[in-house]
């Protein structure tokens, strides 16, 4: 499958946001291996350099370990990933936010929208 | 190490400037996207490198030398246009290349040929012309080569089998080899790319890595494309 990228955004960072979201849905667990960077770059359609860059960042923000030869594996504690939630969820919720600021919104009219949706549910 | 440089590399015909000026330097491991509009020097500078054109003035080197039948045998190159007899079957091609290339590596062509699901049987004149420019991509990726000059590889290709031979394309390369894509379909290229260089008139405008400029444009390459070649 070939993925569909936001052209705004460094493929790498994205890629980087794969993993996180997958990690918080509990798609990997700590100590489970990941993808080869042939094999992801192969399914995500893109150059293999790039998933190396977010691997190395992934390694860099010690989300993920490499062991010399191995290959990577998720790292993480359970209550880090709790705020690897939240950090994603943050981001999901500014976004929010700001295109409904863009439909003239003030917050409170955020949060009763939120609220009515919820209670509609 | 650096694959392919041009130092102040000119290419005139007659009073018409298609390559002016033009300081490169591509490193090893790289996938690089050459795109300008039509008319820009794209296909000039990459027969510069494939030695079938020589300069007016500067120099154009692949691994340190000056083109010559050693540097052709490190350079795999796919022109514009069909330069295989039309008897030939695709079975005849292989043949042929495994003669002419100590680097033909004949069993991933195989694989590929399979995987789209290529008739070994067929000559060329038989075939859609897609399905040609498939077969002469497969030939040229099939070979061990140091850098590869790819000129419009997939212009002819249904998007399915585009997506197959871009990711083809990014995974066959050789670690220490270059890639060179000269193409006008950039949205289709750009996952793969790592570097972009705009040509214009025969200049380099941009030669930038592909995330910088997503980063600091926040646009995609085909976007900022459109704005810099605006009509």
């Amino acid at each position: 499958m070939t993925w569909k990228f936001a052209d705004d955004i460094p493929i790498y960072l994205q890629i980087i946001n794969i993993v996180k979201a997958d990690i918080v849905a509990g798609k990997y667990h700590s100590g489970d291996k990941l993808p080869a960077v042939r094999d992801l770059a192969m399914e995500l359609g893109v150059n293999p350099n790039t998933v190396q860059k977010a691997f190395a960042e992934l390694e860099r923000q010690d989300l993920v370990q490499s062991e010399r030869t191995s290959g990577r594996f998720v790292s993480i504690d359970e209550k880090d990933i709790e705020e690897l939630r939240s950090d994603i969820s943050d981001a999901y919720i500014a976004e929010m936010f700001a295109n409904l600021r863009k439909l003239g919104m003030d917050d409170k009219m955020i949060k009763d929208a939120v609220k009515r949706w919820e209670d509609k549910q | 190490m650096e694959t392919m440089v041009c130092n102040g590399l000119c290419k005139y015909y007659g009073s018409i400037k298609a390559l002016d000026d033009v300081d490169l330097h591509l490193e090893e491991g790289r996938i690089i996207g050459l795109l300008g509009p039509n008319g820009s020097g794209k296909t000039t500078l990459i027969k510069l490198a494939s030695r079938l054109l020589v300069p007016t003035e500067g120099e154009v080197r692949i691994c340190g030398e000056l083109p010559s039948p050693e540097t052709k045998a490190m350079v795999s190159y796919l022109p514009d246009r069909n330069y295989l007899p039309d008897w030939m079957k695709t079975k005849d091609l292989l043949e042929m290349y495994q003669d002419f290339y100590g680097d033909f590596d004949v069993k991933r062509a195989q694989e590929m040929l399979n995987s789209l699901n290529i008739d070994f049987e067929m000559p060329l004149k038989k075939m859609s012309k897609g399905t040609k420019e498939k077969v002469q991509l497969i030939l040229t990726m099939s070979r061990h080569a140091k850098l590869y000059l790819l000129d419009e590889p997939i212009a002819g290709v249904d998007p399915a089998a585009r997506d197959y031979i871009l990711k083809t394309i990014s995974s066959n390369y050789d670690e220490t080899a270059t890639v060179l894509i000269s193409t006008h379909l950039i949205a289709d290229v750009e996952s793969v790319l790592d570097e972009a260089i705009f040509l214009k008139e025969g200049k380099v405008v941009l030669h930038q890595s592909v995330d910088e400029l997503r980063d600091s444009t926040g646009k995609s390459v085909d976007e900022y494309f459109r704005e810099v070649f605006k009509c």
